[in-house]
Order: C-alpha cells, then structure tokens, then sequence
C-alpha cells in the first residue's frame, strides 16, 4: 500500500490550434492512492476529459510527470504504454466503444488476445466477466442488440478483464437515463469494494456522490479536491 | 493469437462482400492471367525445344552456289559448285562426325491409284544419323545402295498414311518419276520443323538413285548441299572455319574472291528460335504481371479506404492495449487474405483457362508446378508490399486521435 497509483506533478497539457496553444490542462497536482474512489467534476471544457486521457496513457502530457504505479510514464516506450493500457489500467468510455461486429464475449475477451492468452482462458474469462456484470447469457450477440446500460456494462466487463488496479472512466453514465445511471454506479461501487481504484468523470453531483472524495476542475486547472460531504439523503 | 486475427481477418472481409469480392477480382484477374500467359508461353518454348531436338544437334548445312557457264557465280541458276568429293573432304576434317550430301525436291509419289506430292530426300547413310533419324520398321539403306544406285526407299509416316492409309508400307512399291522404289524401311516421326513443315512428309533415297533416276543432274558427282554434324557444340567454330578454308581451296577461289558456296548453322538458327519464343514468353509474362500490379494497387486502395473507415476501431483497440504491431499485423493479414484468397481463384482460373486453350486450339500448353509457385509467391509478395503501407498508417495512428476520429 506504500506506492499511489496515481501521482501527477505539475501536470499541463496544451493543444496546438490555429489560434496559437491553448493550454487545456494546467500545473495539476494531485496523488491518488490505491483503493479509492475519487469523482473529476467540472464545467464543459475544464480539461476534465483532457486530465483522463493523460492518465490513461492515451495521450501524452505537454509538461510535468505522471507516475502511475511509481513509473513514470514520460520514459515508456509505445509499446510499454499499450502494455499498461492492457494490463495496468481499464479504460470505460462515455459512448461504450465496443466493436460492432464482435460478439459480446469476443469484445470482452479483446485485451486478452492482445496480451497473448490463449482461447480456451479467454473464453473462460470473457465468460466469468460477462458474469459478473450481469450479462452471461448474452455472450454471443451483438452489441447493437442490448440497450446502452448493458453496452456500458460490457464495457465495464472488458476493463475488468485483465484484473487492472484502476479503473478510469470519463463520463460513464453520460449517454444513460438515471435509473440505468444508478445501476451502473451500483457496479462500479461494488468493484471499488473489491478494492479495484476508480476515476471518474461526471458532470452530476448525485453520481459524485457515490465516490469518497471529489476533485473540481475550472479553466485546466484543479480548483478544489475534497472529501465527498455526508450530505443526507434527499432523493 | 494467430487463430484470433485469422478469424477477425475473415469477419472484417466479410463485413462488406461486395468490396471485397471487388478487390479480389483483381488479384483473381492478375494471377489467372500470369498463370495463363506463363502456361502458354511455357508451352510455346516447349513445341520448340520438341522441334529442335528432332532437327539433330550441331548441324550445318553447306549450300551450294552456282556458275554459270562465263564462271561468274550468281545467285539462281547454272549448276552446282558443291561435289560428292567436296563432302568426303569435309568428313576427314577433325570435329566432324556425320557429313552427307543431300539432293532434295517435292516429287509426285505414286502407288496404285494413290498418288501424294511428298519431299524426296537423296542421300547416304550418314544423313541418318545426323538428323537422329530413326527406323521403326524395316532397315535403312548402306553404302552399298548408293554405289550400286538401288531403288530402294525409306518412307515417313506422313507420306505412308496418305499412300498406303493403314496398310504396312514395308515391301510395297511406290513409282516417283517412273521408277518404281522398294520400301525397305519406315521412318520414326518428327513432327514439323522449325519451318512448320512437317518433317515426317518425305521419303529417303539413295543419292546416286535420285541423282539418277528423280532430279537428274548437270554434271555427275555435283550436289546442291551437304549436311555436316560437328561432334560437339564446342566444336562448330572451328569446324566451319576449316570447312570454309577447305572448300575455298578446293574450289580454287583467290584471296578477296567471294565464297561459292554458303554455310547455314542450323544450331544457330535453333537458338535464335528459342531465344524468340523466350522473349515471347517472358513478353506475356510481363504483360500479364501488369495486371496483377493493378490488382495489387486495388488491394492498397482498399486497404487505405478501410483504415481511415475504421480508424475509430483502431483507437478503441489501441486503448485496450493493441501494440503497432499487432494493428499492423491485423491490416496486413487482411490485405494478405484477400491476395492469396484471390490468388487461388486466380490459379483455378488460369488453369482451367489454359486446359481450355489447349482443348480448343492445338496450342501447346505447360502448367509447371514452378510457375504456379511463383505466381502464388508474387500474389503474396503483392498483398504484403501493397498491404504494408496502409497497415503501417494505420500502426502509427496515436491512440486519442483515432479515438477522436469520427
Ligand atoms: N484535440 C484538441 N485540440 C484543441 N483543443 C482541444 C482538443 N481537445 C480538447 N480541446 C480543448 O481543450 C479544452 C478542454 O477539453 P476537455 O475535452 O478536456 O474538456 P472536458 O472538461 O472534458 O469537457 P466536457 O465536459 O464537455 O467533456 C476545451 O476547451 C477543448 O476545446
Ligand atoms: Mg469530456
């Protein structure tokens, strides 16, 4: 429990536009340690998304350092970096990105081809994961035939597939109604019992709620960074 | 792994048929026409290759010219230059094997009611070995025929279908100018010569006999060529060499006084036929290659098509932890899918192309297991070089900009 999973430095991100460089990301600071549950809110705009791409080693900051997992990424090699993508981290999207022509179990089982595991362990896997999520006996259709709260789940299936030690995900419950919202929070609360560290990205306080602590973001920077209050209920 | 990408190679294959049924169509074009053009130029170096090795090896035919009666020599008329003797000179020559003098023309040959215009060769026994003749049936004539000038004959087995039909020509007695001839022996066959004629329409008799009794002559012991086998390929420079300073000699000819005879290598002109089917081959194969190069150029069409189609595909599956390599291999496995997919149909269709031109014309055709290896290996070659540069595009797309991609 010594190493966090995440620590940024000084972290900044600019975009080059036909304007000049707009800096989306500035001098963020910010330690995340193993087992938590932290909500990213913020403004449309606030580099909310920009922040989740640096640390899920999608794209690559423009100034200061990211550990993850005491590595700092700046030095990795391609190749490394995807390995951490498959292995080290899960990746859950607001607009589910399965693939369309894949079965379920084959889009869950994916990371794993991609890890060199052979068929009869993926199979097994795919299998346990689709469980868990609740979506076993859908294992052969196709995304296009279950609903938006299942594709998510499934999405959440094929982060979870390589047992990563972090789940990043950037506006999960954005493209779903607050009842399947609610499920699907209700997921992501169990896994962070499992002790699996979680990231979020949410534009709304009760989906906040269900994290322990909560980080704002204004203008590409971190404006505030707290634990959740122990608001009563009111819904 | 491997199993994995073959079967997301084929669902990506699958996912638009028309496409790549298209696709396909080019390569099954460009390696059905290599296959068939190979075939047909193969075949083609083979008739002659089968043509020249029925001629005889290492042969040079020494053609006479003429004088006329003012001792100017001229191309047409007058007598002959070349003797009898001319031609036991040139056996003495060291490099020389067979050397015999041939008097040849197209005579009327006649047996009963049938009658056939056929080539009559006058000759001595050494033309047969020269020419790698041999005797199916019967005995061929010697020495001694030529001397005593018998009327005997050995007959080709074109000249026998058309006079004796299915009968046994052996024995039987065939009239060429009046003259009636024995046949004492039947010919093996030849096919046509480079010419086209076919070599099997003619009849052999001895020289003295056709001299005699056929052509007649201006003078006795003249002939019009003489056919000389050198031992060896080796040995044909010189051999003509010393032939030309033989009979330059003994035709009493003064320095800077021009040849009266000529020298026609037949090996020479062997070569230079096969050298002109190999370049007409090879002409075939090239144009065909054409067009797998456009099939080639359909497959990069489409694959680059296809990686900026997917690119969000490409981003998603980076995300999840696709390294360059295993997006580059997943593009060059389809690209190489669709090439040797198409290659087979190509191979299926270039040679059922060829057995057709080959049942439908007399052409000669060769379907080498060669040829087919290498056109399945140039097909291979094509979807990995074509394949590369859209696959490695999509290899080095970075992760959130294929994922942004819309
Ligand atoms: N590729 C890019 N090129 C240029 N500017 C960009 C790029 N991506 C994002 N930006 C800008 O950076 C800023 C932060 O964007 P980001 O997507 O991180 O915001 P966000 O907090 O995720 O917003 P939202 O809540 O709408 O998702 C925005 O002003 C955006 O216009
Ligand atoms: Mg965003």
């Amino acid at each position: 429990m010594s190493e966090p999973v995440i620590r940024v430095v000084a972290l900044g991100k600019t975009y080059p536009t036909a304007v000049g460089d707009f800096p989306a990301l500035r001098d963020v600071d910010l330690t995340i340690e193993a087992g938590e549950f932290v909500a990213i809110m913020g403004p449309s705009g606030s580099g909310k998304s920009t922040f989740m791409n640096l640390l899920g080693c999608l794209d690559t900051p423009s100034s200061g350092d990211y550990f993850l997992v005491g590595r700092n990424v700046a030095h990795l090699s391609r190749d490394e970096l995807a390995r951490l993508r498959n292995r080290t981290l899960g990746f859950v999207f607001q607009g589910f990105n399965l693939l369309p022509r894949m079965n379920l179990e084959d889009n869950v089982s994916l990371p794993l081809v991609y890890a060199g595991i052979d068929r009869r362990e993926r199979r097994r896997r795919a299998r346990s994961e689709l469980d868990r999520v609740g979506l076993g006996e859908y294992a052969g259709s196709l995304p296009s035939r279950i609903s938006g709260g299942q594709q998510q789940r499934v999405a959440i299936a094929r982060a979870l597939i390589h047992s990563p030690s972090l789940i990043l995900a950037d506006e999960p419950t954005g493209n779903l109604d607050s009842q399947t919202s609610e499920e699907i929070m209700a997921l992501f609360g169990a896994l962070n019992r499992d002790g699996i560290t979680l990231v979020l990205v949410t534009h709304e306080s009760d989906i906040a709620a269900h994290a322990a602590r909560q980080v704002r973001f204004r203008d590409g920077r971190m404006v505030s960074d707290q634990p959740t209050p122990k608001a009563p209920a009111t819904c | 792994m491997l199993r994995a990408m073959l079967g997301e190679a084929w669902q990506a294959m699958g996912a638009n048929r028309l496409r790549t049924a298209l696709t396909m169509l080019g390569m099954v074009i460009g390696v059905g026409s290599v296959v068939l053009m190979m075939a047909i130029g193969q075949g083609a170096q083979y008739a002659v290759a089968q043509t020249i090795s029925t001629m005889g090896s290492n042969l040079y035919i020494v053609i006479s010219g003429s004088t006329s009666a003012a001792g100017l020599r001229s191309g047409g008329g007058g007598g002959p230059t070349l003797t009898v003797a001319d031609a036991e000179a040139i056996a003495e020559l060291e490099g020389v094997v067979n050397v015999a003098p041939v008097h040849q023309g197209t005579q009327q040959l006649v047996h009963g009611a049938n009658n056939w215009s056929s080539t009559v060769v006058g000759t001595t026994p050494p033309y047969l070995d020269a020419r790698a003749w041999t005797i199916v049936a019967g005995y061929p004539f010697g020495d001694s025929d030529v001397r005593s000038a018998t009327r005997v004959a050995l007959i080709g087995r074109t000249a026998a279908e058309n006079l004796f039909g299915t009968d046994d020509p052996l024995g039987q007695t065939i009239r060429i100018r009046q003259s009636p001839f024995v046949i004492i022996g039947v010919l093996g066959p030849k096919g046509q010569n480079l010419d086209g004629r076919d070599q099997d329409d003619t009849v052999i008799i001895p020289l003295s006999t056709a001299q005699r009794k056929v052509f007649g002559t201006p003078f006795v012991g003249s002939v019009r060529m003489i056919m000389v086998q050198a031992t060896s390929a080796e040995a044909m420079p010189a051999v003509e060499r010393d032939m030309t300073a033989l009979l330059r000699q003994r035709h009493r000819l003064r320095e800077g006084q021009d040849n009266d005879f000529f020298i026609r290598n037949l090996a020479a002109a062997a070569d230079s036929a096969a050298e002109t089917t190999r370049v007409m081959s090879v002409l075939l194969g090239a144009i065909a290659s054409v067009s797998l190069l456009v099939g080639g150029i359909g497959i990069m069409n489409i694959m680059l098509v296809s990686v900026t189609e997917r690119t969000r595909e490409i981003g998603i599956r980076m995300a999840i932890g696709a390294r360059e390599r295993d997006i580059l291999a997943q593009f060059l496995l389809e690209a190489l899918m669709i090439s040797i997919a198409g290659s087979l149909l190509g191979l299926a269709l270039g040679v059922g192309g060829a057995l057709l031109t080959n049942a439908l014309t007399d052409m000669a055709i060769v379907i080498s297991g060669g040829s087919v290896l290498v056109a399945f290996a140039v097909a291979a070659g094509v979807g990995i070089f074509f394949g590369y540069y859209p696959a490695h595009r999509a290899a080095a797309l970075d992760p959130i900009e294929a994922l942004r991609h819309q």
